[in-house]
């Protein structure tokens, strides 16, 4: 098994390199005549007519927005896009299983960086991308926000190209802060005397909501992490033991335990929002991309009291997660792999970004942020928060390893642990920092 | 000459299809996962799969989520076949009755049956919301405490137990009712003649004579509770805190979260072993019965 695995890589490297050669020759005799076939959108003929490629996308707004500008991309370079999609969690299984099986297609893909860009890449599944976004004329990749290229870097390379960037903000109700006379928190403590001052169950009025369920919580624990100066891992160590970092689980905790909604332990953001929305919840953490489901009324019932803040300073300042949450990746196996670049440099460029992100889709790209037209699909008050919120944000929203499902449930657990009565939390995440330095080390063994 | 040949082995002609389906479908899988269980695979393209004997094994034992998983699993099994069964038996007798508008009831009955268990497992999801939930309506507008539900390490297994207990005691009650219309009348007759009451023909006739019908229906069942996966999963995904996590649950956290597809393997092959020494334990205790009521 062994030795025929080895083998089979070896063998399918060969091909696979072979495969690129014969691809870059074209299936149709025009393409041979076209040397530099990445800057031919721009060149007069068709530079890759009669390819086609596939694109694998998730059931996401991005991909409904970017569906009906395809024709536009298949006239210019006569590429055929043929497009599949799939909800979230079938998609990262139907890629892998297609991955592990060595399939060049799909030859692009709709992936989320920090949960499977270690795993992929580790993998050799993705293409890196640096020579094509660095070399590519007038694409202008600095333009990418530097937290964003953080999110689909790995090991120092470029691992895929960000379309959608979310960040860690604090929703709160309007006019429950005027009516209490109480301003808009601006550092943890605060927040938590804000919270516990509008807390009213008997009323069914609570002061916090955010998600409880353990693997769902850690992403937005995060930013409480950062913010009170700890991280999940430092270099090569787990650090989720550390007093910065317990005193971030036990806030969070806390604010869950003592002033959320019965029941928040089995909260992801749906139920979160949810009752958000029913207007049973004063301030709520989360993040921005979802904020339609505060805003429209047609799912809430305070649409129009809905007030953005960023988060919340603690020891360190406000330090939210700001991150890739999904990205367009090459597959390293692709037989067409220019044209499949064409396709992510136009996918990704000023003016697909600004089509996209005019329909509610946070891009990367500073530049369309800059525009005023850049911004129309947002809420006007919940654009400064955004660019505030991506100015000292952190790329990552979870530890950054390849088994990210087992790191996830090891940190959550220290957050339900405090939130289910244990009081002696040190042993809890010494247990938990274990685990994940476990996992750690048997990454690097990868 | 030929023609004879054929009349011959027709038999075995006639199975081939459905032994190859079932060696392809089933045996391979089985034996491939039993393979892969001795070694550490993480689906990784760069680490091939590497033989590790039966420390997969080993390291299941040692895992406390392993043996709460077990834990969980015997306990929603137990509770929830143990009054699937019960009740199920209640409403066949119920529903063998004459009476107006039965086939309405019947149908109605069979309806959580042929409903898909992941929505109903979000609508659950729904009636369990301990602020904006339908079951905690119901018990404050009686006067009761309201409860957590799916949210409470505690509650979460009982609450599962519901689900599952509405939407499968129909068919135990379908089964035992085909098991009640063949049985024989004159029983009933010689007790009506000695004047039993309802209890005792129940207790001492019809209970006997519909035991080999229960111990398949409950069988059945058992298999199927075991292996519940797609309700937990759509509504807790095991939790909170890992308090509704079963075994068929961690295998495919391991497996398909973890990507540690040897251990997963291996707590399969265990779980494997379990369910077929279960369903032995059962097909001995039918012959059993059977060979004493008869």
């Amino acid at each position: 098994m062994k030795k025929s695995l080895k083998q089979w890589v070896g063998v399918g490297t060969t091909v696979i390199m072979a495969a690129t050669v014969v691809a870059g020759c074209g299936s149709t005799p025009e393409n041979t005549q076209q040397p530099t076939p990445a800057a031919g959108a721009t060149a007069n003929a068709k530079p890759f007519a009669g390819k086609s490629i596939n694109l694998v996308a998730a059931n996401h707004p991005w991909a409904d927005a970017i569906k009906p500008l395809l024709p536009d991309f298949e006239k210019e370079t006569g590429i055929k896009v043929n497009v599949e999609s799939f909800f979230e969690d079938q998609l990262t299984q139907k890629l892998t299983v297609q991955f592990t099986s060595g399939s060049a297609t799909p030859d692009v893909f709709m992936y989320r960086p920090l949960q499977e860009g270690k795993l992929f890449y580790k993998n050799g599944w993705v293409q890196p991308l640096d020579d094509y976004a660095q070399k590519a004329k007038d694409y202008d990749f600095a333009d990418f926000a530097k937290s964003a290229v953080g999110s689909t870097t790995v090991d120092a390379k470029l691992a895929g190209i960000p379309i959608i960037t979310e960040q860690e903000i604090l929703y709160y109700r309007k006019d429950l802060l005027q009516k209490a006379g109480i301003a808009v928190p601006k550092t943890l403590d605060e927040l938590q005397a804000a919270v516990k001052k509008l807390h009213d169950p008997k009323n069914e009025m609570y002061g916090f909501v955010a998600r409880g369920q353990r693997s769902p919580l850690v992403t937005q624990v995060s930013s409480f992490l950062y913010s009170e100066g700890a991280d999940f891992t430092s270099g090569d160590k787990a650090t989720i033991n550390t007093p910065e970092a317990i005193k971030a689980f036990t806030t969070y905790g806390t604010l869950l335990k003592d002033y959320a909604p019965p029941g928040v332990l089995n909260m992801s953001w749906p139920q979160a929002f949810g009752i958000f929305a029913q207007g049973k919840v004063a301030f709520l953490t989360d993040a921005n991309s979802l904020y339609k489901n505060a805003t429209d009324p047609a799912k809430s019932q305070i649409a129009d009291q809905v007030g953005f803040a960023v988060m919340p300073a603690g020891k360190a300042g406000s330090k939210p997660y700001s991150i890739t949450s999904w990205g367009l990746a090459m597959n390293a196996k692709s037989g067409n792999k220019d044209a499949t670049w064409a396709f992510i440099e136009w996918a990704t460029s000023k003016d697909v970004v600004l089509k996209t992100q005019q329909k509610g889709n946070p891009g990367a790209r500073a530049s369309v942020w800059d525009k005023p037209e850049g911004t129309t699909g947002f809420p006007a008050d919940l654009v400064p928060i955004i660019k505030e919120s991506s100015k000292n944000g952190v790329d990552h929203d979870r530890p950054t390893v390849i088994s990210v499902g087992e790191a996830r449930d090891a940190v959550g657990e220290i957050v339900q642990k405090w939130m289910t009565g244990e009081t002696n939390i040190q042993p809890v995440a010494d247990k938990a920092n274990a685990a994940l330095q476990a996992i750690m080390d048997k990454d690097k063994t990868k | 000459m030929q023609y004879s040949w054929f009349n011959r082995n027709l038999k075995w002609i006639y199975t081939l299809p459905a032994v190859i389906f079932v060696l392809l479908m089933m045996l391979f899988p089985i034996i491939y996962t039993f393979r892969i269980s001795f070694y550490e695979w993480s689906m990784s393209a760069t680490t091939p799969p590497l033989f590790v004997g039966l420390s997969n094994y080993i390291a299941l034992f040692k895992d406390e989520r392993f043996w709460h998983a077990t834990g969980s699993t015997f306990y929603f099994t137990i509770m929830a076949l143990g009054l699937e069964v019960i009740l199920g038996i209640a409403i066949a007798l119920l529903l063998s009755r004459e009476f107006k508008g039965k086939n309405i009831v019947k149908t109605v009955f069979l309806l959580p049956m042929v409903a898909t268990p992941v929505a109903m497992g979000l609508v659950w999801m729904l009636i369990y919301e301990p602020t904006i939930g339908v079951a905690n309506m119901m018990l404050k507008s009686m006067g009761l405490q309201p409860l957590l539900w799916l949210a409470s390490p505690n509650q979460v297994i009982p609450s599962l137990v519901i689900v599952d207990v509405w939407q499968w005691t129909p068919m135990i009650a379908l089964i035992i009712m085909a098991g009640l219309a063949t049985l024989p009348t004159d029983p009933y007759e010689a007790a009506d003649v000695d004047g039993a009451t309802a209890w005792r023909k129940f207790v001492s006739i019809t209970l006997p004579l519909l035991k080999p019908t229960i111990i398949v229906a409950a069988m059945l069942r058992l298999i199927d509770v075991l292996k519940t996966f797609d309700i937990i999963y759509a509504t807790t995904q095991g939790g909170p805190n890992f308090a509704s996590e079963t075994l068929n649950l961690y295998g495919y956290v391991l497996g398909f979260q973890y990507f540690k597809l040897g251990m997963a393997s291996s707590l399969l092959v265990i779980f494997f072993a379990l369910v077929m020494g279960l369903t032995l334990f059962m097909i001995w205790m039918r012959k059993r019965l059977e060979g004493t009521s008869s």
